[in-house]
């Protein structure tokens, strides 16, 4: 691990307990919703971690339980490092408090979460989705949404789709 | 002196309305800026000096769906998208005519998934499908041709009975 990362996994254990993870000099430091932005704030203000760069989600349905990690990637430019923060989240109705009293880019970040995988945050100002259009059903990047939209056609049943095609009128 | 000959003289030409209103058609299409995807990249090319579609009287691109008369969706149509390109289409005067232009927008091409239309024969009724992915500004240009060949077949009929 980075020698400047390790005071500061330290604080977060003795402040947090949770544990962390390193991959090919990457820290990803697993740690309960309902603490998430009490770290934030730890790491924004005590830690120089100034910019919120990437907050996105991983589905790891089926293997694993809980299924959802909500990932927070923080860089500090002061000291040239980088932090990340993952939250598991169980899949019944996934919540988390939300990130925009810390970071306001976090804003489009969990709209956008909520739209492809359906977390919702829990005090987000404005709780829209972002990329599907607004009557759409379900959450794209979630492991068991159904795969492909519309079956191919081929010879044998180029006629029985045919059929079924919505197509436009004049 | 017989009229005929003088008339002949003066080089005229009977034909029918139709088919002269449809010639004149044919050689004023204005397309409307549609370019969404990589498709668009081709069209622009269409329309540069190497192969100018100028040569068949389309080198006025409009960039307003009231000024124009052929809609080349060219690229891709998200399903957000759709919406739009249905209204930029009712907002063409009549008549109007539509090229799909690449796999994307006949059939949804490679992308069998959720964000992409499949294919605007969904929102819009299209007369001529160009396939490739893309297709060469060749092949685009034969797909105007190919429209050229219908609208001159076009016969004056009320629209809602096309
Ligand atoms: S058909 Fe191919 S080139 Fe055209 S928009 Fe689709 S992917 Fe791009």
């Amino acid at each position: 691990m980075e020698a400047k990362l390790e005071p500061i996994v330290k604080t977060l254990q003795a402040k947090f307990g949770g544990s962390f993870e390193e991959f090919r000099g990457e820290v990803h430091y697993f740690i309960q919703p309902a603490q998430i932005v009490e770290a934030l704030t730890l790491l924004r203000d005590q830690h120089q971690f100034e910019l919120l760069s990437a907050q996105t989600a991983v589905d790891y349905w089926p293997q694993t339980s809980p299924r959802f990690h909500v990932i927070y990637q923080l860089s500090s430019l002061a000291q040239n490092i980088t932090l990340q923060l993952r939250v598991p989240v169980n899949g019944d109705s996934p919540t988390v408090p939300t990130a925009t009293g810390v970071f306001d880019s976090a804003n489009w970040r969990e709209r956008e979460l909520l739209d492809m995988f359906g977390i919702q945050f829990e005090g987000h100002p404005d709780p829209r989705r972002i990329l599907m259009p607004e009557d759409s059903d379900g959450h794209p990047l979630r492991k068991d949404y159904p795969l492909g939209y519309e079956e191919p056609q081929f010879t044998f049943n180029f006629e029985d789709i045919d059929l079924r095609k919505p197509y436009a009128k004049e | 002196m017989g009229v005929e000959q003088k008339l002949g003289n003066m080089g005229v030409v009977t034909t029918t309305l139709e088919s002269v209103v449809n010639w004149g058609r044919t050689n004023a299409m204005w397309p409307m800026l549609f370019g969404l995807a990589c498709c668009a990249i081709e069209m622009m090319s269409a329309q540069s000096s190497s192969y100018d579609m100028s040569r068949f009287g389309m080198e006025l691109m409009r960039a307003s769906p009231r000024q124009s008369d052929l809609m080349i969706v060219a690229g891709r149509v998200s399903r957000k998208m759709a919406p739009v390109l249905r209204r930029l289409y009712d907002q063409m005067p009549e008549p109007k005519w539509v090229i799909a232009m690449g796999d994307c927008a006949s059939c949804g091409g490679v992308f069998n998934n959720y964000a992409i239309l499949q294919g605007v024969d969904e929102v819009v009724p299209v007369d001529v499908y160009v396939a490739g992915c893309p297709p060469r500004p060749e092949a685009l240009i034969h797909g105007v041709m190919t429209l050229y060949e219908k609208v001159k077949a076009d016969k004056f009929v009320p629209t809602q009975d096309k």
